[in-house]
């Protein structure tokens, strides 16, 4: 029989092992359910099965003249200069949003090429691009 | 002229920097109890000599001196003059001479205010924060320098970001450097104590001053810059989950459990090794903040042109000052038997610790995680903000409590006598939730969950108080105003939250649209020029249909020519209850406007009672000071 001032140590560690594994898998588990893959329009055009329950991100370019707005909502194309994607948003672009630019928009794809967007990205300022977004395009350039 | 003084300047700051070190080492063979005055004069030229390059960089931007590289990119002289003073730290090298300024300043203020300490530990923590400076100085000078001259001379300056140009956003770089640097000082005091192996309480007395100026800096920083982001990003959100805010609340949650740990150290005298392990991650975890900002990892607003040989420099140094300090840790690592009773005022201390951890390790996971995994998969990610509020807010309930009854145990035992009394205060809370919730009418359980338990700390903390007054007891002010400001803050944005109203449609000028309890008009749209930008200026007319009230709402689009930029200004309507959010964004080629609306309840008590909790922490500044005289 362990002394009771071990035992209690014992039990304390213990526990306090399997809450912080408890919590790990939740994190991660949380974590996993929250992300949102990025993809461009290529990316979702070459894809054999797309998800169209998963929130995503798509990025581009807003496509010159492609921008019509009625009282409801704001339709435009993105594109990466090789594919295009129509995006159906209802709610207000932020600043900077303007065609021939780039743009990130969140949501769900209805099929290859329609996405319903909820959140158009908010970009800081003039230069800002997303990392990911501003690689394709540069790779797409080449 | 200015480039060269400046950068002389610099070189000499550096030069005082290595002879202070010299010097410092030398003094420690000297078995004295005080410091050679030589120090003294060589710490307080260094300082001279930092803020007067500072100012040399602010006069350079003052006189829109375009001979210097970095004022010709960051300023323009149709700026108002407050902008270009502020325009002086809000670019990348600006903004690391004043980090400079930062770790210098304190570094003196340490040497200066600490004489009641011992001389061994005054003295290692000198060479520490010298060997800071001496590692920002060279990345200063390396890559960065602010003073770097341009020839031929532009005429005119390319001008700074608009969004920029805001009061809050002048004052949010310095309140957040004071709080992140003035970190520095207590890893430097933790190394120091670690070396020179002056300890326990001694050494919590001599750093629980500095942590708390720098938490009430920190607090007070992120505050500001949430408040701009507010009312400038036209989101109407104020927390965004964004990975440069999170990058700031990381210090911050280490600087909390630090705040809190110290007590015990200081009191009990245990927890030392924990104490001395937040000091070093509280500083590692700005830098490493810094690191991934400047490095362009992260791109947000505070992404400044980016540099891969800053990143490379950042990371090395940070490496660096994470391997040194951990070896110096485990080398001096004493293992000392820690015994605490779980009913006691230590045990709480430690609950609030392992909560702050959580909190930290949860956000740090999220920050980290995209970069991991795009450096491994090549996938590019996001964590959206459901991850944060999904692991958080849970446990913001259970902490509350905790935070309520926590600081009324004992030290060292406690046994529960006012049982009855915390079910009392329960019930309370519970009813109160439930008048909430019949006047606002929505449910959700975990919103339940926090209004009451934030309730219950609010009650609690006005009882302690009452309590405190007849008793007399002055000294537990502090910690009472700020758990009850952090009480407010849960509450106030849990109402917020919960009872927002959000609309976004798009209307043509003459049109009006009816919503909820509300009716919008457009009524008009004017063009104003103004010094540097011009101003597309809408007016709106919203009536509460419920109690008929009626609101003038004028949004703007702007125009600014230096560098040509569009921003939107939201026009906010601020009253006790609730504030009127509207924003307007014109659209490319159409008629239509981009409109924006929210009714956000209670929205200025969010930042009182921010506010209410770093004046807690500020008059336990202010008051031990009184204290100690």
């Amino acid at each position: 029989m362990l002394p009771k001032k071990v035992k209690n140590r014992i039990l304390f560690l213990a526990l306090s092992i399997l809450i912080t594994v408890i919590l790990v898998f939740f994190i991660l588990k949380t974590l996993n359910n929250n992300i949102l893959y990025f993809a461009t329009p290529t990316e979702i055009n070459l894809k054999e099965d797309i998800d169209i329950v998963k929130k995503m991100r798509i990025g581009g370019m807003v496509k010159k003249n492609s921008l019509k707005t009625n009282a409801e909502k704001i339709q435009f194309i993105i594109t990466d200069n090789e594919n295009e994607i129509i995006v159906s948003y209802s709610g207000t672009v932020p600043n900077l949003f303007v065609e021939g630019k780039g743009v990130v928009a969140e949501g769900k794809l209805r099929d290859k090429r329609f996405f319903i967007a909820d959140r158009i990205l908010a970009k800081h300022d003039e230069n800002y691009m997303p990392p990911e977004l501003k690689k394709t395009l540069e790779d797409n350039a080449k | 002229m200015l480039s060269n003084f400046g950068i002389s300047s610099l070189l000499l700051t550096l030069t005082l920097s290595l002879m202070i070190i010299y010097y410092s080492f030398l003094d420690l063979r000297i078995s004295n109890q005080t410091i050679r005055k030589k120090i003294y004069k060589l710490s307080l030229f260094q300082i001279t000599l930092t803020i007067l390059s500072l100012i040399t960089l602010v006069v350079a931007y003052i006189n829109s001196d375009f001979s210097l590289t970095n004022v010709y990119e960051n300023s323009h002289t149709a700026k108002p003059l407050f902008y270009k003073i502020s325009g002086a730290w809000g670019n990348h090298e600006g903004s690391l001479l004043l980090w400079i300024t930062i770790l210098v300043l304190f570094s003196f203020l340490f040497l200066i205010y600490n004489s009641n300490h011992e001389k061994q530990y005054r003295l290692y923590t000198l060479i520490f924060q010298n060997f800071l400076i001496v590692g920002f100085l060279f990345f200063l000078l390396l890559t960065s320098n602010p003073f770097n001259s341009l020839f031929p001379i532009p005429t005119e300056g390319l001008g700074l970001n608009p969004i920029l140009q805001d009061p809050a956003l002048a004052i949010h770089p310095p309140l957040l450097y004071v709080g992140f640097v003035g970190c520095s000082i207590y890893f430097s005091a933790a190394m120091a104590s670690l070396v020179s192996g002056y300890e326990g309480k001694l050494f919590a007395k001599s750093i629980k001053t500095w942590v708390r100026i720098s938490w009430c800096f920190q607090t007070l920083g992120i505050i500001v810059g949430s408040i701009w982001a507010y009312y400038e990003l036209g989101w109407g959100g104020f927390w965004f989950w964004d990975p440069v805010e999170n990058a700031s609340l990381l210090p911050w949650f280490a600087i909390s459990a630090l705040m809190h740990s110290v007590i015990v150290l200081e009191k009990r005298d245990t927890l030392y090794s924990w104490v001395i392990l937040l000091c070093l991650l509280t500083f590692t975890l700005s830098v490493m903040g810094t690191f991934l900002v400047r490095s362009g990892i992260l791109n947000s607003v505070h992404t400044f042109a980016s540099d891969p040989t800053r990143g490379t420099y950042i990371l090395s140094f940070l490496s660096l000052m994470i391997f040194s300090s951990l070896i110096i840790f485990y080398k001096n690592y004493k293992k000392n038997f820690v015994q605490i009773n779980l009913q006691s005022k230590e045990f709480y201390i430690l609950v609030n610790n392992w909560f702050m951890v959580f909190f930290l390790f949860t956000v740090f996971i999220g920050i980290i995680y995209p970069i991991f995994l795009d450096v491994i998969t090549q996938a590019k990610i996001s964590v959206g903000p459901p991850f944060y509020n999904i692991i958080i807010i849970p446990l913001v309930v259970p902490f509350l409590f905790l935070m309520a009854i926590g600081p009324q145990s004992k030290w060292i035992k406690h046994r529960h006598t006012n049982l009855y009394k915390f079910l009392l205060l329960f019930l309370a809370s519970i009813v109160i939730n439930f008048l909430i919730y019949f006047i606002f009418g929505s449910y959700s359980l975990l919103s339940n969950l926090i209004f009451i338990s934030s309730i219950f700390l609010i009650i609690h903390s006005a009882i302690d108080t009452y309590q405190l007054v007849k008793k007399k007891v002055k000294f537990e002010y502090p910690r009472i105003i700020s758990h009850l400001g952090f009480g407010l803050l849960v509450f106030f944005i849990g109402i917020n939250h919960h009872y927002s109203i959000e609309k976004d449609f798009n209307l043509k000028l003459g049109e009006n649209k009816k919503f909820d309890k509300y009716e919008i008009y457009f009524e008009t749209l004017n063009m104003e020029q103004h010094n540097n930008y011009k101003a597309i200026v809408g007016s709106f007319k919203l009536i509460n249909i419920k109690n008929n009230s009626i609101d003038f709402l004028n949004p703007e689009i702007r125009i600014y020519s230096n560098p040509e930029t569009l921003t939107y200004e939201a026009s906010i309507e601020t009253k006790l209850t609730k504030d009127i959010y509207l924003t307007m964004s014109n659209i490319t080629r159409s008629e239509y406007y981009n409109i924006k609306f929210q009714d956000k309840p209670f929205m200025i008590w969010i930042w009182i009672s921010a506010l209410i909790i770093v004046l807690g922490g500020s008059s336990r500044i202010l008051g031990n000071k009184k204290n100690e005289n």
